[in-house]
Formats: C-alpha cells, structure tokens, sequence
C-alpha cells in the first residue's frame, strides 16, 4: 500500500463516528443489558485497537488534512492528523482499549436503563476526545471540547441520587467552562484581525507581538490547566473522578486529562510556535508546586480513589514540569535538550495513562467486590484477591518510579533534561533548573511512599475491622475474566514502555521533530534497542532490558544456590507478638498514621482539624480532617466576592416595566454619543 | 563488550558481593575498639550468615508470596547495584545499564520492597518500621540526587565511570562544590545504612529503630539475605563515595596488571572509611526519629549550596 | 592553587553564613561567628601570601585579633553578664528561611557573576559568595527576635562585606580598614550599653518590645 495515499486522517475519523454509532447504538438496543455489555463494549474495545494501530502506524507520516461536509454552511469542520495528535491517539486507543475491556464485566451488573445511558456518554466521550484531537480549527475544536466536557459530566453523575456527587459534578462542569472561555478567549488573541478563517492554519499564520503572545500562552495556560488539574484549578478533580464509575474514573484521569496538556503543546508549539523561556519557567514551576502539593494531598487521603486523583494531579504536575523544562530550553536556543525535555513529557503522559488507568481499574474491582473505598476498612486483600492485587502492585511500582517499569523512563529523562542545565547562559535559569529536577525527585520519593501506604494498607496485612470480615458475604470474588484482560493490558504496556524504551523515545522522536521541529541528536538514536541515551552514551545511559535480566538472573541463581546447598525447610507459625498476646488487627498502622509525618513536616500547607481523646474520655475518639487549603483561601474568596457583586447588580432589578425602559434608554443614548 | 570486560565485571560483582559482609564486620570491630571492647572480630558477619542458613525459616501463618520474595529481589537489586559502581576497575560493560540516576532507583525499588513486606504480616512494628523507612527515604531521594547531580555537572556525565574516569585523571584540584556535595553525601549515606545518628543497627528498642522494625518478621535464609544486601548497600554506598570524591587508584579500563593495585587501594580506601564510619558513630548519639527531617534537609542544602557554588566557581 | 583554597574558604563562609541563619542558641551563635571570622582571616591571609599584598597582612591579623578573640570575648561576657546565655530563640519556619536563603544566593551569584568578570583578581569568583553572605546576614537580621543575634546578624554582615572587599580589589586601603575595625569595636560596646538599657527597661531583650515606643 503506497504510505502517501492511505487515507489516514479519514480512517481516524471513521473511528470516531464509529463510537458515536456504537453509542446510539445501545440506545436503541432496550431489551437485553447483556448484549450491551458484552457485545457493545467489546466491539468498542476493538475500534480502540484499532485505533491504536493506526495512530501508531501513522506516527511518522507527514499531517493528513480533510475538510469534512459537517459544520455551519461556510464554516465545515477541518480536520488534521500530524504526528502530535496521532501520539495522543494512540495514548487513547491504547488506554480505552484495557479500559473498555474491563468495563464489559464491570458494568454488567447494572440495570437495563442505566446501561443504555451509560454506554452512549461512554461512546460519547470516546468519540469526542478523538474528535479534540484532530480538530483543524477553533470552531469544531470547541464543539469537540464541550462535547467532551459535557459526555464526561453525565458519566460523573451516574449516581445522581448522592448530594455529594452532584455536587462534585457541578464543579466539575463551573471550572470545565471557565477554562473553555479562556481556551475561546486565547484562539480569539491568536486569531489575527481581517483573516476571516478560523483554522489552525490560520492561527499559525498570524504574526503575535511578544505581548500578545503571551497574552495569548497565558489564556491557554489557564485553560488547559483548568482541564488538566493544575494547582489551583485543581480542585474539581479529586471530587469529579472518584464520583464516577471505576472504568470511567480510569477515562478522565489516564486520557481526559492527556487532552489538556495536548492543547497546551498545540498551542504552545505549533501555533504560536516560538516559546519563551519566561513562559518555559511559569511552567515548570507552576508543575512542580501542582506535582508536591498533589502528591502531599495524596498522602493524606483515606478514600483510595480520591488518593488516586490527587495522584493524578500530581502527575499533571510532573508533565507540566517536562514541557516547561522543553520551553526554557527551545526559548534559549537549545533546542535538543528541549527536545528531551518534550519527549519526557511525552513519555510521561504516556505512563501515567498506563498505570493510573490500571490502579483505577484495581480499584474498581475492589469497591465492586467489597463495596470498600476507605483504606482504614480494608487490609489483606492480596489473599482473597491475588489477581487485583498483582496487578495494582504493578502499577503502584510503576507509579512511583522504580526501575525496571515505565515511570522511571519518564522521570530519569526529565532529570536528564534538567541535567543539560548547564548549557544555558542565563545564571538564574542555570541555578533554578536543577532545584526543579529537586523537586521533582522528592515528588517521586513521596509517591513511593504513597503507593506503599495504598498497597500497604488496602492489600497487605490484616483485614481491619468487621467491615472487613462482612464483605465475605457480599459476594467477595477476584477480578472477572474481562476485567483481568483489561488489567492484563496494562500492565503489559507499563513493563513494555519501561523496557523498551530506546523504541518508544524513537517513535516520540519524531513527534517532536513534527511539533516543535527539532529532535535528539543522532548519537541518541544510534545506540540501539539495549540502550536509552539521550545524546552520549558517555554522559548517561540506562539500559532497562539488561537491569531487568541481572536482577532475574541473581534472583533465579540466589534461590537455586539457597535450596540446593542448604534446604527449603519452612514453619508457618503466627506472628511474633513481642510478648503481647493481645494483638489485633486494628493495631495495624492506619491511613491516618501512614501521612502523620507528612503532616506534620509539611504543616504549613494543610488545613488540619484534629481532635486528640483526653484519657478521661469514657468513649476516646480520634478525629482527623485535612482539607485542601485552596477552598478557602483562594476559591470561597472568590465565590464571596461574586456573591457580593451579584447581590448589588439584583439591585438594578426593580420588576417594574419602566425602570427596565429607563436602562435600555439610557443604554441607546450612551451608544449614540459613543458611537457618534 | 569484550569477554575481558565481562570477566571484569563479574570479578568485580563477585568480590563486592563477598566482601560486603568484611566491611561491616571491619565497622563493628573499629567501634568495638573505640570502646574499650575487644570486639566480634571482623569475620563475624559470615559466621552469622552461614547460621541463619542452616536454620529453619519461620514464618507466619498470612505472610503473602510478597513477604517471601522480598528477600531474593532485595539481594538482586544490591548485586546489581554492586556490579555498576566502579570499584576496581571503570571499563564495566553493565555500567551503561544504570548511571547514578538509576542507582538511585534501584535502591528505591529495594526499599519499597522491604517496605512493603514489612507491612505483609500486619504487627504495628512492621506498620511503623515502613513509615519511618519511607519517611527518611524521601527526604534522603533527593539530597542524593542532588549531590550526584553536583559531580554530573562537574564531569558532563551521569554515567559513574565516565565521572570516575574524568574525576580521577584530573590534576588535583579542590572544588568546593565537590566538598559540599561530600558531606552532604556522607549525611544521606548514613541515613539511608540506619546508621547512627538517624538510626541504631544494634538496638531492639521499639521506639528508636528503623531498619530492625522493617525485618522483624524475617528469620533464617530470609533474614540472612535480608542482612547480606544491608551489608552490600554499606559498601555499595562507601563505593560511590570514593568513587566521587577519591577516585585515584582505581584500574583503568580492564587492566588485569592493575589489578592488585587497585584491590589494594579499594581496601585501604575502604578500610580507611570504615574506621571513620565507626569513629563518627562513636562520637555521636543517634538523635530522635523527628529531628531526621532536619538532619536530611540539611544535607540537601549543603548539596544544593555545593551545585551553586559550583556554577559560581567553576564554570 | 590559592585561587581553589580561597574558593573552599569562601564556601565554608557561605556555609557558616546558613548555619547562623538557623541556629537557635546565642552562644552558638557566637561560636559560629568566631568560625567565621577565622575563615576569613585565614583567606585574607592565603590571598596576602599568593599575592604579596602586604597590607592585607595586617588586616588579616587585625581579623583575627579583633572578630576572633575580642569581639566573641566581649559578646559572651555581655551575654554571661546580661543572663540570656541559655536564650533559646523560638526560630519559625526555618525552612521557609532557608528557602528564601537559596533564593538570596541564587540572586546575588546572578548579580555578582557580570562584576565578578571585571575584576582581574584571583578571588573574583568569591565575590558572589561574598555578597552572598551580606544578604544573608541581612536576612538572619530581619528574622531574629532578639537583640544579641540581631547585632550578631549585623558583625557578620560586616564579615561579608569585607570579605567582598578582598575579593574584589584585594581590600580597602588600610587607613579605612582601621577605621571600620575600629568602628565595629565601638559599635559592640555601644551595643552593649544598649543591652542593658534595654533589659532595663523591658526586662527583656525582645525587641518586640520596641513596638511599644512608638507613638499613639
């Protein structure tokens, strides 16, 4: 097949109108659940393959661009597939493919109705963020993100009946269109009076003074980090994805959020196409406070799937840091360690989409088995479901940035980058770049942490309490045979991705050289499949694929040495009580104890209402709340204050027909003298 | 990668892997002169592996797989540490596999590890023992990587022999950056070994230890791995640090004539640390749990102070 | 070679610098400001012999003489006499300090690497670390709640100063030198006499308490 003429951008966009059929579909569909969910579902889950190899097939290729029939008359839909929207396409197949698996089984215990309406936002959501992603100009762009804001809103409230769910979906949609505005707002700044059209083209076209550019980054910053959870327009987040359904939850957190950092780069790189180095700053540091506050919050939680949001969260952070390190570095002529820098943040996006869309799922089958989503319920889940917990344990190793799995890839070429500090000639950038990479390494010494009190705490050890022991009654089972696949996905393409990764920095090699223009040096690529380099192999090289065969080796050559030349005698005998027979399992260190040195290291930046028993207390009670500080220091302000402006405006409404004549009069003669 | 490099490279696994145990006892016996003992005796530390594997492993009754694996990853991760730190030789063909960045992680994946197995058995000792590792494991990340970054920067590399090669064919030369970056290294180095004074390696006591709450649980064979990778992790650190900060002496590629020299500069420089190691334990008492923050911060702002100092000075 | 010396003497005053900022006892605080003083001291020195400079032979001496064993004398018995030896000062927030602390050295390396290039001595790279210590200093003074430390805060400040003034023109001419030695003499005992008005007073050496003063 001639590779110019495939027409891939088309191919993509019959994939996308294939999930919107699907999605009506399963509407139409009334009778049979089961069909919807094992026949809609699986049937998704391949379009996403399919998907995946497509983009991944197109990676390369020069952009593809359709205009199709739809749209307002004079204004149809463009549409482009470059290599940056087919590396976040193929982030999409690849994710929704596990994650849509694992949804045939887990939604099957629903009812009829709720299934329908279920399978059409989900096909919805799909479609619209493939539609984002290949949007060629401002208006369908638009279409497409409301599309997607809205299809991801009802999926939030499938549990309309919980106040709390409500309510966290209400402020999932306030801050969602507070960012499309500045997201308008911002292509209305790109958009350069007198050109009629609205297309991408266009908008790279333009010719920006300094100022409006960075009006215009600015606005796109907001934004997108409304989307994306930046601090402080984070707080939507770690209510909105543990309200919705687990696989759903999995959607927003690995995919939805990869969007937001898709437009940022779009933007940013290619259609305002030079970037600053003082934006390239705001960045990085704006990401590397999202990255410590995430991930301190993280620590504090009790409800697994709100740790896994503030997560999320955090690593948004870790990303923003590898694109603004990327801007410092393409704004101050650099551009191969800017390159780096964007193939780290790449990287990252394509991780975090792996693990935390597994750690999602895990939890999902935990709350769908067990109906527990506080941690200080669970404990010693790894005995009655070993499938969920070697699978979370995956992704918690992956999360936290150990060697041999893919986050580690992420962050040691982000390190890398900072490390190329030393060619900038700007004193103050050259200091503040490594204490970035600072920064970012003790964000990912915190995530280890945190993943080692949610592993710890939910999977290991003993079960606390008698909820626990309940649960055996409510039909406790291990992930079912879709949702292990879906799992089973994956965490194969988190060990593949930290593995092979000289393949993976090759492909996103040029996703750069299509973005941003410029890519690694060639020494880089040289180095074969064994090796990742970012330049030299004798400034740094790590080589996974041997790592990994050293340690199985010694492993394998240390069991065998141990059993053969000495014996394999085990006694199983309970564990040793240091003299105190009365152990339970509530003396098990609990959530609360696992972040209580975080706490009090890190005081400063929490809001802790903490209530210690006196030993007089006949019932002693310990109570804890840590809440985000960001509500009432920067949001409940800001809701006063609108309170206040809009109780004076009411003030204008009188309810009498001629006082509303008098405004509109006094409106037409102030326009007459304006206007004159 | 030659066979010469490959039969260097597991020479040197191997003599770091037997060694380790020689080193603690070296420690132990130092201190125990210090204090007017006569001490075990610096081979001591083998006699206690030989018997913990002939005896029976105990177990409890809901250890998970976790719990019983833990010992052998930790033991491969500390081999393989072994194998890339420069100690006789630089030319090793596994070093590409893992610059500093990497070694960072591998001792990261080794105590998650036995964090989490920590936490398999569910007693509050494990439960507190993975907090306060996880906790000084933080705080110790990122100092290292800051004082690693510090040589990076001053050698243009982040593979530990290209450092080694460049730092150690240089004219001497004083770097203040580099000595900041030392006793910021010295500081982590005793911190992440639960060395004294973040952390007591001959107490039992409930509410000073460490690593002695983390391995509670372990007996026999498991217990004696367990013992074996600290003992590595011990010369795995002293290593990097003579690597980075006295790295003259070390064979130069695969020199099989240079051999003898370097073995007998690695234990001169090793036995040298050693007894400083046990003189500083000695003169100082281990301090509380909560003033570990301090004391780790601390060294990450002489490690952040010696990068600047170093761009300042030096470039 | 003197250059690399200088260079490690300048760190170990940067670090100094940082450990005065986050140390909470006065007497400590003393100790560490005679460290200093000897650091410099033995730097001038090392300067005075590599480039023959006599003068600096003197101002070196006069360092040692009077920031070395005069002025820690003369502070500890002020503190022995005036009773706050045990004074532990309530630091908070030492590591928003030492935050703002990098800030301050980041700012002045920044600041000092462009004049540092002008300068044809062989300390010019300590010019920055020099200055460095002077907003430290600065910065220990804004912090301090106390009077002992505060005036410690502005010794060492002095320190820094004339550390920059070796490193960059290797010193002032000896008759100011003289001057600004004599005057810090002066300035201490002046300082003293203040102390103890001061307790007198308060009974305390809080200058909070100064807040009072001020018109109503």
């Amino acid at each position: 097949m001639n590779l110019a003429s495939f027409p891939s951008a088309e191919a993509a966009v019959g994939i996308g109108l294939a999930w919107l059929a699907l999605g009506a579909f399963s509407l139409l569909e009334s009778e049979r659940a089961r069909f919807v969910a094992r026949g809609v579902f699986p049937l998704s889950a391949l379009v996403s393959f399919a998907l995946a190899a497509l983009a991944l097939r197109t990676l390369g290729d020069p952009a593809d661009t359709l205009t199709l029939p739809l749209g307002l008359p004079d204004l149809p839909f463009h549409v482009r597939l470059d290599g940056l929207s087919a590396f976040f396409l193929c982030l999409l197949g690849v994710c929704s493919f596990g994650i849509t698996l694992y949804a045939s089984d887990y939604f099957r215990s629903e009812s009829v109705q709720k299934l329908r309406l279920l399978s059409l936002q989900y096909h919805w959501f799909l479609a619209s963020m493939t539609f984002v992603l290949l949007a060629d100009d401002a208006y369908m762009f638009m279409v497409a993100w409301e599309a997607m804001a809205l299809s991801s809103y009802f999926l939030v409230v499938t549990e309309h009946r919980q106040g709390t769910i409500r309510r966290a979906a209400f402020i999932y949609l306030l801050i969602a269109h507070i960012g499309a505005l500045s997201i308008l707002l911002c292509f209305g700044v790109l958009h350069e009076a007198g050109v009629e059209a609205y297309s991408f083209d266009a908008l790279r076209q333009a010719q920006l003074t300094p100022f409006w550019a960075s009006v215009a980054f600015l606005l796109a910053l907001v934004g997108f980090g409304a989307k994306a959870g930046m601090m402080p327009l984070h707080v939507w987040l770690p209510d909105a994805h543990p309200a919705a359904p687990s696989p759903v939850s999995a959607l927003m957190s690995g995919v939805m959020l990869k969007t937001a950092i898709y437009g940022l780069v779009r933007v940013v790189f290619d259609l305002i196409g030079s970037p600053m180095w003082q934006w390239g700053l705001l960045v990085a540091g704006m990401g590397a406070t999202t990255a410590l506050f995430g991930i301190l919050y993280a620590l504090q939680q009790n409800d697994l799937k709100r740790l896994l949001a503030y997560s999320s969260v955090e690593n948004i952070g870790i990303i923003l840091v590898g694109l603004g390190l990327a801007m410092i570095f393409f704004g101050s002529g650099h551009p191969e360690a800017g390159a780096l820098g964007l193939i780290g943040a790449f990287y990252h996006c394509l991780n975090h989409g792996a693990y935390k869309s597994l750690l999602f799922l895990g939890a999902g089958t935990v709350l769908r088995s067990t109906g527990m989503r506080n941690l200080n319920e669970m404990g010693g889940l790894i005995h009655r479901m070993p499938q969920v917990a070697g699978y979370f344990l995956v992704g918690s190793l992956a999360i936290s940035a150990l060697p041999p799995l893919n986050g580690f890839v992420s962050e040691w070429l982000m390190l890398q980058t900072a490390l190329q500090a030393g060619q900038l000639d700007n004193g103050v950038l050259r200091s503040l770049v490594p204490l970035l990479a600072a920064m970012l390494a003790l964000a990912a010494a915190l995530t280890a942490r945190c993943f080692v009190k949610a592993f710890g705490i939910a999977f290991l050890g003993q079960p606390r309490g008698v909820v626990s022991e309940h649960a055996h009654g409510h039909g406790e089972e291990d992930a079912s045979l879709f949702e292990r696949l879906g799992m089973a996905w994956l965490a194969v393409w988190c060990l593949v991705l930290g593995v092979f990764p000289s393949t993976v920095v090759g492909l996103l090699n040029q996703v750069s050289l299509s973005v941003a223009g410029a890519g690694l040096p060639p020494s880089a690529l040289e180095a074969g499949v064994l090796w990742l380099v970012p330049s030299t192999q004798a400034r740094a090289s790590y080589g996974p694929i041997v790592f990994l065969l050293v340690i199985a080796v010694v492993v394998l050559i240390t069991y065998v040495t141990v059993r053969v030349c000495f014996h394999g005698r085990l006694r199983r005998a309970p564990p040793w009580d240091c003299g105190f027979p009365e152990q339970t399992a509530r003396m098990q260190d609990s959530s609360e104890g696992f972040g209580q040195s975080i706490r009090v290291i890190f005081a400063p930046i929490f809001r802790i209402a903490q209530r210690v028993p006196n030993p007089e207390d006949a019932q002693p009670k310990f109570e804890l709340r840590v809440e985000d500080k960001h509500w009432h220091g920067f949001y409940l302000p800001i809701a006063r204050a609108v309170e206040y402006l809009s109780a004076r405006i009411g003030k204008l409404q009188q309810g009498r027909i001629s006082t509303y004549l008098l405004y509109s009069f006094v409106t037409l003669i102030a326009l007459l003298v304006f206007v004159r | 990668m030659d066979a010469a490099g490959i039969a260097f490279q597991i020479l040197q696994s191997v003599f770091v892997v037997l060694a380790a145990p020689a080193l603690l006892g070296w420690v132990n016996q130092c201190r125990a002169w210090l204090q007017n003992r006569k001490g075990p005796g610096i081979l001591r530390p083998y006699f206690l592996l030989w018997r913990l594997f002939h005896k029976e492993a105990v177990v409890a009754h809901n250890a998970s797989a976790l719990f019983r694996a833990t010992p052998y990853v930790l033991f491969g991760c500390m081999w393989l540490a072994a194998g890339i730190v420069p100690v006789l030789a630089t030319d090793l063909p596994f070093a590409f596999a893992a610059d500093i960045i990497a070694l960072v992680g591998i001792f990261a994946l080794a105590r998650v590890f036995i964090s989490l197995a920590a936490m398999d058995i569910g007693t509050a000792f494990g439960g507190i023992g993975a907090r306060r590792e996880m906790l000084i494991g933080f705080l110790a990340e990122p100092a290292m990587l800051m004082t690693l970054f510090t040589a990076a920067f001053l050698s243009g590399s982040t593979a530990l022999t290209t450092i080694v090669e460049t730092l150690a064919h240089r004219e001497f030369a004083i770097h203040p950056g580099l000595a900041c970056a030392a006793v910021a290294f010295l500081m982590v180095l005793l911190a992440e070994n639960a060395r004294i004074p973040v952390d007591n390696p001959t107490t039992h006591l409930e509410l000073t230890m460490i690593h002695e709450a983390l391995i509670l649980e372990y007996s026999a064979r498991h217990l004696a791995l367990v013992e074996w990778a600290a003992a590595i992790k011990l010369f795995a650190y002293m290593t990097i640090g003579i690597a980075l900060f006295v790295p003259w002496g070390i064979a130069e590629g695969s020199d099989w004539l240079g051999l003898p020299l370097a073995v007998a500069a690695a234990a001169a420089k090793l036995a040298l640390a050693g007894a400083g190691l046990a003189v500083l334990e000695t003169v100082s008492a281990k301090f509380r749990v909560f003033r570990a923050p301090e004391f780790l911060s601390t060294a990450f702002l002489l490690a952040v102070l010696g990068m600047l100092v170093h761009f300042l000075t030096d470039v | 070679m003197t250059e690399q010396w200088v260079n490690l003497a300048a760190t170990i005053l940067l670090i100094i610098a940082f450990a005065m900022l986050s140390q909470r006892r006065v007497l400590s605080l003393v100790r560490l400001f005679a460290w200093q003083g000897l650091v410099l001291s033995v730097s001038t020195a090392m300067v005075a012999y590599s480039t023959g400079q006599s003068h600096l032979w003197i101002s070196a001496a006069l360092t040692l003489g009077l920031k070395v064993i005069v002025l820690p004398i003369v502070l500890h018995s002020l503190i022995v006499r005036l009773n706050v030896r045990w004074d532990v000062e309530p630091l908070i927030n030492v590591p928003t300090t030492m935050l703002a602390g990098i800030g301050l050295v980041i700012f002045a390396f920044a600041l000092a690497t462009p004049i540092s290039q002008l300068a044809g001595t062989v300390t010019r790279s300590t010019l920055g670390i020099a200055l460095a210590s002077v907003l430290l200093s600065f910065l220990m003074m804004i912090v301090r709640r106390k009077a002992v430390p505060q005036v410690i805060g502005f010794l060492a400040m002095e320190n820094g100063l004339f550390f920059a003034a070796t490193s960059a023109t290797y010193g002032m001419p000896l008759v100011v030198e003289l001057g600004i030695a004599l005057d810090v003499l002066v300035g201490t005992f002046v300082f003293g006499i203040f102390f103890f008005h001061i307790r007198e007073t308060f009974d305390s050496l809080d200058i909070r308490h100064m807040e009072k003063l001020k018109e109503d």
